[in-house]
């Protein structure tokens, strides 16, 4: 027997074995804990229980009571309580656990009845499994392995329902695949807060459908397609590209804002083909926003940026590499293979500093962030940032669309919130004060320096895309897009959650890592490791913050850091899931 | 260790050379009058037996209609990875076959990979892969042994289908548009 339960546990037993969960567990999730998987298809963790499918049927029962003493009544054979058993079966999703219940998963009665829903299942379901996207991670498939017969006792037609319905701009639904569970229309209501889907007819000519005049157009539509347990929604930009089990699953995180929602990338041969999330209870639970699902497109994008340019004229990686170092030091002239940047004749300039400018971002990662700011404090300067603010929707899109503020304030590249304009360094350049402007990843004219600004000096653009900075700058150095890249980033939670490279950047770009730990060489601020395990260990001895963390020992789910010292900085971010803004959680 | 291999003293008759003479004449004189066991290819072809595993091929159906819906089966089962298949998608407004949905964009197999264990043709589901009597296939370059699409189809021809899947399933579909209007 185990240990008396705590007061807020139940024990239940589940085929023989007994287990204590906190009250309100339904037994399929206490189940799940014992590895006992119950099949179900409506069901889904997250969202209201409807219990429409039957396929979680189990058996069920409670110890006989004895009237006189109510104590239960043993066995005196086993040395257990005599179980009362339900004679029907009960559904596992809408069965929420209480002390003392004795569950049956795997008895013959459980077994026929899922024998029997899934035969009920199969009967209009369309043999659609070699052209369906959903074959491989189909639940209806895999039951249907498990519980199915094999061979259709069917004889009748069956049925036909249109095969391409168009119920948004991402989502297309067949509507012969479809089970009924209403998982996607509970989702709408429950989680998007957009009620837009509902079924409509009877029987078994119940269709999903859009309600009249209406789409399923919100940036939560995709999740639809997630949690569909067939091949029914599917999205129009994954339909029939790739088959799932050809594509390799990188854990990922979503860059589109401050919110840091945890995803999945599943890519092929260096190509990705979709983004869906992955499940952090405590950050997006198994959600993500449909708008960070379409940014692996900038990988494959006609504008991206692929080899180094010098005054607008490609050239090799080093000789771009020597022209910053040169521009760092304030050296002037034509730039040569053999100049370099360690010796003391390439210092003579110094010192220069003060006259360069140094913009970071938001968008690098902790490590890119932790480089910058040994670049700054190389140049005796510190860094700019330039801030990204949008509508939050309450949901996974934050108001801060920069995913990696916060990062900025752990590694001290910056100790007060950025503007959205660089006013400051625009001033500085119209006064002539900035000569060279070193731009990670931001574009300038976007933030508010003028044509007319950026062609007093001479800017450094490291950057993935072609843009209005990096055809007025004077050397551009290629960098990888964050899918090409593997790093950290704070979310507005001060979680820092680690992300892994999918697919191998373009050929002859170097890692950011690299590009940034050579420019810091250049401005003479010593070598410093880019690879990642060794610049941790660099972090941690300088980062209070981060003292004790590794990347590799970073948990999936990420690390929450102590906010208290940012605690009084007025974040733009208003509320959305799992998160609360401190002054909202204050008051 | 070292083994004694045992050399027998020849024997009369091997030692009198003729009687050798005349029983290696007489083998030879009976292959002379005997039937050939060689073929003199490439003039002539052997029969190719039922259940021979030549060249991988698509084949369409008595219909003319293109089999392969790019399910990417055989491109997961191939052992040496000879098969590589872009999937596409049928465009609605082709109203012969709008109704499959899906079919290969491009299909492609290096015969410089393949090892003709028959895999594909096992695994497929429509029965449009077929490995058919062509064993004889040549090229002067690397991509000139690379099957696509078009080389593909050209080599398979037509075959016999019984089934007609899709055909059924477009009519019952057209039956219960009828009914419903």
């Amino acid at each position: 027997m185990i240990a008396p339960p705590k007061p807020d546990l139940v024990t239940v037993n589940i085929d023989g074995q007994d287990i204590a969960v906190p009250k309100g567990t339904n037994v399929i999730e206490a189940a799940r804990q014992l590895g006992i998987e119950i099949p179900h298809y409506c069901y889904h963790p997250k969202l209201t229980v409807s219990g429409n499918c039957r396929m979680c049927l189990i058996e069920m029962g409670t110890p006989i009571m004895d009237p006189a003493t109510r104590a239960p009544i043993m066995d005196a054979a086993t040395g257990r309580p005599k179980i009362n058993w339900i004679p029907r079966p009960q559904i596992g999703c809408a069965t929420n656990v209480s002390p003392g219940l004795h569950v049956r998963t795997d008895s013959p009665l459980a077994r026929e009845c899922r024998e029997g829903v899934t035969e009920f299942l199969l009967i209009n379901h369309p043999l659609d499994c070699p052209i369906c996207d959903q074959a491989g991670e189909c639940k209806l498939q895999e039951h249907s392995t498990a519980y199915g017969r094999g061979y259709s006792r069917f004889v009748e037609q069956k049925n036909v329902k249109p095969k391409r319905t168009v119920l948004g701009p991402r989502v297309t639904l067949d509507d012969e695949r479809c089970i009924l569970c209403s998982r996607c229309v509970r989702f709408s209501k429950e989680v998007a807060k957009d009620d837009v889907l509902g079924f409509v007819d009877r029987g078994s000519y119940s269709t999903l459908t859009c309600y009249p005049g209406k789409q399923l157009k919100n940036n939560y539509s995709l999740n639809t397609v997630d949690i569909c347990p067939v091949g029914a929604l599917t999205s129009t930009d994954f339909r029939f590209k790739m088959r799932v089990w050809f594509l390799k699953q990188t854990p990922g995180i979503d860059p589109e804002s401050s919110v840091g929602a945890n995803t999945e990338i599943w890519s092929r041969e260096g190509a990705i083909y979709r983004i869906t999330p992955r499940q952090n209870d405590a950050v997006n639970d198994t959600w993500m926003a449909d708008s960070g699902r379409a940014l692996y497109k900038q990988v494959k994008a006609a504008d991206r940026l692929l080899a180094p340019s010098l005054d607008g004229a490609t050239t090799a990686n080093e000789m771009a590499l020597k022209a910053v170092a040169n521009l760092l030091v304030g050296r002037t002239g034509p730039v040569r293979r053999d100049d370099d940047a360690a010796s003391p004749a390439h210092r003579a300039g110094a010192p220069y500093q003060g006259s360069v400018a140094l913009v970071g971002s938001g968008r690098s990662s902790v490590e890119e962030q932790f480089l910058t700011k040994k670049l700054a404090d190389a140049l005796k300067t510190s860094a700019h940032l330039v801030s990204r603010v949008g509508p939050g929707d309450r949901i996974l899109v934050s108001a801060d669309r920069n995913p990696n503020v916060r990062g900025a304030l752990v590694t001290g590249l910056i100790s007060k919130l950025p503007a959205q304009q660089l006013t400051s360094l625009a001033a500085d350049i119209d006064a002539g004060k900035v000569k060279t402007v070193v731009s990670v990843g931001e574009d300038l004219t976007a933030a508010g320096l003028s044509a007319a600004q950026l062609a007093k000096v001479s800017v450094v653009y490291l950057g993935t895309h072609r843009n209005a900075t990096s055809d007025a700058a004077k050397v551009v150095i290629p960098t990888l897009t964050v899918f090409e890249k593997s790093g950290t980033f704070v979310n507005q939670q001060f979680r820092l959650q680690k992300f892994a490279k999918a697919v191998p950047g373009p050929a002859g770009v170097n890692d950011d890592l690299i590009t940034l730990a050579e420019l810091v060489a250049a401005a003479g601020g010593g070598i410093i490791p880019f690879e990642l395990g060794a610049l941790w260990a660099a972090i941690a001895a300088e980062v209070k913050p981060l003292a004790l963390v590794t990347y590799a020992s970073l948990p999936a789910t990420g690390l929450l850091l102590d906010a208290t010292p940012w605690a009084a900085l007025p974040f733009c971010e208003g509320e959305t899931l799992h998160f609360k803004p401190a002054a909202a959680a204050n008051a | 260790m070292p083994y004694v291999v045992e050399r027998k003293p020849l024997t009369l008759s091997e030692r009198l050379y003729f009687p050798q003479i005349l029983a290696g004449m007489r083998v030879t004189l009976k292959h002379l009058f005997a039937p050939n066991v060689t073929m003199e290819y490439p003039e002539q072809r052997p029969a190719i037996p039922v259940g021979y595993r030549g060249v991988p091929t698509l084949v369409k159906d008595p219909h003319g209609r293109e089999k392969c819906v790019s399910c990417q089966l055989c491109e997961f089962v191939c052992p040496p990875k000879a098969i590589r298949i872009t999937p596409g998608e049928i465009p609605a407004d082709q109203a012969d076959r709008a109704h499959v949905e899906k079919a290969p964009k491009e299909f492609e197999i290096d015969m410089l990979r393949c090892i003709y264990c028959g895999l594909c043709q096992e695994v497929c589901p429509e029965e449009a892969i077929f490995l058919q009597n062509q064993y004889s296939l040549t090229g002067y370059t690397r991509a000139e042994m690379v099957n696509d699409k078009a080389r593909l189809y050209e080599l398979g021809g037509t075959l016999p289908d019984r089934h007609f899947k899709w055909d059924k399933k477009k009519s019952a579909a057209e039956a219960r548009g009828h009914a419903a209007h």
